[in-house]
């Protein structure tokens, strides 16, 4: 065990924030940096700068475009894209079912999918839960049934709460081929093109006003059968693999340090009785709180990442990732609204985009680093809801990792 | 950075486990907690046979080369045991400090009596106005006749009531830093010490010093960084005691949940209780991961990023050890209230730890003028 810092890492670290602050368009850094809702088309355009790079797929091995990165310096290059002010990338597409199609699909798929995903050319929703199938995911109605007759299968249900899928071209799904089997094994990985006939998009505005999860209705949607991953009835294990991939994401911590130094630059700005409020003793503690707790989290993601393998507690760690991480990032949004004071309470829409519940055009003159941050607390109740919410991560902690 | 134990620190971890499972029962705990001096010769003298006093000493300052994460390794171990002895107070806390201290006559043979267990020598910095801020010292030192007199009181001094030699603090200075280190013979005219338990069954003691005569160690006025320096160092080995006490309180509570029936089925059916078992589990991972974080920030180079580093750990393990000891007594239940059964020494251990070495808001303010200020 030796805890002196690496020295290449600290080079490889100085390199990406050099070519990042090089090549990051100003356009781009400053919506990005207000955190609200996707920015399509910036966002294209910042792949496009990455992938010319090699870089818009971090986590991908080297034989599908990845960079061939180890975990921790995919781990500081988000570090470094987040304090950048950098945007999020389509994590539907690289994330989530990128790793689904190269370890689980045919060449085809492969050669299809896979190309657009870096490019950031084909944006992918996730269509996962249902009205009815929440947490109880296995409970899921929506089905493909095959049609011999054209090789297709024929879709009908509905998926909801899937981000951001507004700009999205494709969804991976889990839907029910096999009505028969027993519930996970009639499930299977099938790939929707949202443009096909038979979809409907509802958009659903969240407490934050603004527009991220939609609700999709399919009726007769055809579906090519070659757009089904791996064994028809193993979806269940695909959609696990893909929740597992990115245990260490799931703690954002990444996010939640650059939520830090915003939430810094604003307690440094904005006063209280004269004194910036960060000068204020109580709220500096629970500043102080904050950041040592992330602080903590970072760690914990760091002996995942260097995986040693005398720690018999990795599993464990594993799972209290997403559960503190995403208490965290609605600690940080809280405390930013705390910090700026009166503004704090106000309703702060998205200047670069209209999409909202309502539009009176109402607005305080709020400082630059406060845009986002009213939004993100309210949005953020969600972060303790999506992908398995905290309690049915502490069913699996008491039922894997203590045996309860 | 690599989070892999060496084969010798593996081969150290496994000599403290088996050192605690063998030697270390709870009833024989017990007969040590109310032997006449509250710890036990025998296990002391086997504890400096497996050379863990020198285990996380340099070389160069007489120890066999070994650093932080030996001596986290053996607190760990020594945690799941709640073991009384001194450990951190001799070999953590004096060795540290006279290690950051530098040479003064007489040191190798301090250095080689502690790691031999033949000598016991500990720190008496502390006292009670400072509540754990080691930059609050009154106790004065002053010359005369070239001897150094000491006046001034100590408080909750470890392993002071077994030490053969006491090593105290002193302003020999009006300004900040003017704090210097002496040599204290227990015996000496002048000093007086009050001998009591804490709540962990440690004995420790209050020291009253009346013109005690002292041998300056180390530099004149120039001692406060070194003490910081040790207790740094002993913090996170507490850390990672609180780590081992923890673990094993929470892993003793889930077999109890497993086995305690009532409405006539496990308790550890029940969703209340699995839940809040997986919040304990999520604070102890989270403190393990703290100390590695502390013991990172141990071999930084610049003595402010060390200072912050290490009180981040202090603030979130001594939280979450109270967290874990108080939630294993509830899940326990009544059971889990009498003296006779080992939870409730876990906690009491916890609640000690979280005190030590300045509690949550002392490291609180530390880290918020080493973070914030302008």
């Amino acid at each position: 065990m030796d805890f002196q810092p690496d020295p290449q890492m600290l080079q490889f670290r100085n390199e990406v924030r050099t070519w990042i602050r090089e090549n990051l368009p100003e356009h781009i850094r400053r919506r990005a940096w207000r955190d609200y809702h996707v920015d399509r088309e910036g966002i294209r355009e910042w792949m496009k700068i990455l992938h010319a790079k090699g870089w818009s797929a971090p986590h991908w091995p080297k034989e599908y475009g990845g960079p061939g990165w180890t975990p921790i310096q995919n781990f500081i290059f988000h570090e470094e894209l987040r304090a950048a002010g950098a945007p999020v990338l389509d994590r539907g597409g690289l994330e989530l079912v990128g790793p689904v199609i190269y370890t689980y699909g045919n060449e085809e798929q492969k050669a299809r999918f896979l190309p657009p995903i870096l490019s950031g050319d084909i944006w992918w929703g996730q269509g996962f839960s249902e009205p009815g199938a929440g947490s109880d995911l296995v409970s899921l109605k929506t089905r493909a049934d095959y049609d011999p007759a054209t090789d297709e299968y024929v879709v009908n249900g509905t998926k909801i709460w899937t981000s951001d899928a507004q700009h999205a071209d494709m969804m991976f799904t889990l839907v029910r081929t096999d009505q028969d089997a027993k519930p996970q094994r009639g499930i299977s990985f099938l790939m929707i093109d949202l443009k096909a006939p038979g979809v409907e998009r509802r958009p659903i505005y969240t407490i934050d006003e603004g527009l991220t999860v939609n609700q999709f209705f399919f009726d007769d949607v055809r579906v090519p059968a070659n757009n089904l991953i791996g064994e028809a009835g193993r979806g269940w294990s695909y959609a696990k693999f893909l929740l597992t991939n990115e245990r260490t994401m799931s703690a954002e911590v990444p996010h939640s340090e650059r939520d830090l130094i915003q939430l810094e630059r604003i307690a440094r700005t904005v006063t209280k009785n004269g004194r910036a409020v960060i000068e204020d003793p109580l709220f500096q503690a629970k500043l102080s709180r904050l950041s040592i707790d992330l602080t903590a989290l970072k760690w914990a993601v760091m002996r995942v990442l260097y995986a040693a393998h005398g720690d018999t507690r990795l599993d464990s760690v594993a799972s209290v990732l997403k559960l503190r991480g995403a208490e965290l990032r609605q600690r940080t949004a809280e405390l930013a609204a705390e910090a700026l004071g009166d503004h704090g309470l106000a309703v702060v829409h998205d200047p670069d985009n209209h999409d909202h519940v309502k539009n009176d055009g109402l607005a305080p003159d709020i400082i630059e680093d406060g845009y986002g941050i009213t939004h993100k607390c309210m949005y953020r109740r969600t972060t303790t809801i999506y992908g398995g919410s905290n309690e049915i991560q502490r069913n699996i902690i008491a039922k894997a990792i203590l045996g309860l | 950075m690599d989070f892999n134990l060496t084969t010798e620190q593996e081969a150290l971890s496994d000599s403290v486990r088996r050192f605690v499972e063998r030697d270390y029962g709870f009833d024989k705990r017990r007969a040590i907690m109310d032997s006449a001096d509250g710890i036990s010769a025998e296990i002391w003298n086997k504890m400096a046979e497996l050379g863990w006093f020198g285990a996380g000493l340099s070389e160069d300052a007489g120890g066999f080369g070994g650093g932080a994460v030996e001596n986290a390794l053996i607190a760990e171990g020594l945690g799941r045991g709640l073991v009384v002895e001194p450990f951190i107070a001799n070999a953590v806390l004096t060795l540290q400090t006279l290690a950051a201290l530098g040479p003064f006559e007489g040191r190798e043979v301090l250095v080689e009596g502690i790691v031999a267990g033949t000598h016991k020598a500990v720190l008496a910095h502390g006292e009670a106005d400072a509540r754990g801020n080691p930059r609050i010292v009154a106790t004065k030192a002053t010359k005369a006749d070239g001897s150094w007199s000491l006046s001034g009181a100590k408080s909750l001094v470890l392993g002071a009531p077994s030490a053969d030699t006491l090593i105290v603090s002193a302003r020999t200075g009006p300004g900040d830093g003017d704090i210097s280190l002496f040599r204290v013979d227990p015996a000496a005219a002048g000093l007086s010490a009050n001998v009591y338990r804490l709540l962990d069954n440690s004995r420790v003691s209050d020291l009253k010093l009346d013109g005690v005569v002292g041998t300056l160690i180390g530099p004149e006025g120039g001692a406060l960084s070194a003490i910081e320096a040790g207790i740094d160092h002993a913090t996170v080995t507490l850390c990672a005691e609180a780590v081992g006490a923890m673990d094993t309180a929470l892993f003793m509570t889930r077999d109890y949940l497993k086995t305690r029936q009532q409405f006539g089925q496990p308790i550890g059916n029940f969703q209340a209780l699995q839940h809040r078992m997986a919040d304990m589990l999520v604070e102890l991972e989270l403190a393990r991961s703290m100390v590695f974080q502390g013991l990172a920030a141990l071999v930084e180079g610049d003595a402010d990023q060390r200072r912050r580093g290490v009180s981040a750990s202090k603030v979130m393990i001594g939280d979450a050890g109270l967290f874990v000891g108080r939630q294993s007594i509830q899940l326990h239940g009544g059971i889990g209230m009498t003296e006779e059964y080992a939870i409730g020494h876990y906690y009491r251990r916890l609640f000690v730890i979280a005190g030590l070495f300045g509690n949550a808001d002392i490291h609180l303010v530390r880290y918020g003028d080493l973070s914030w200020a302008a």
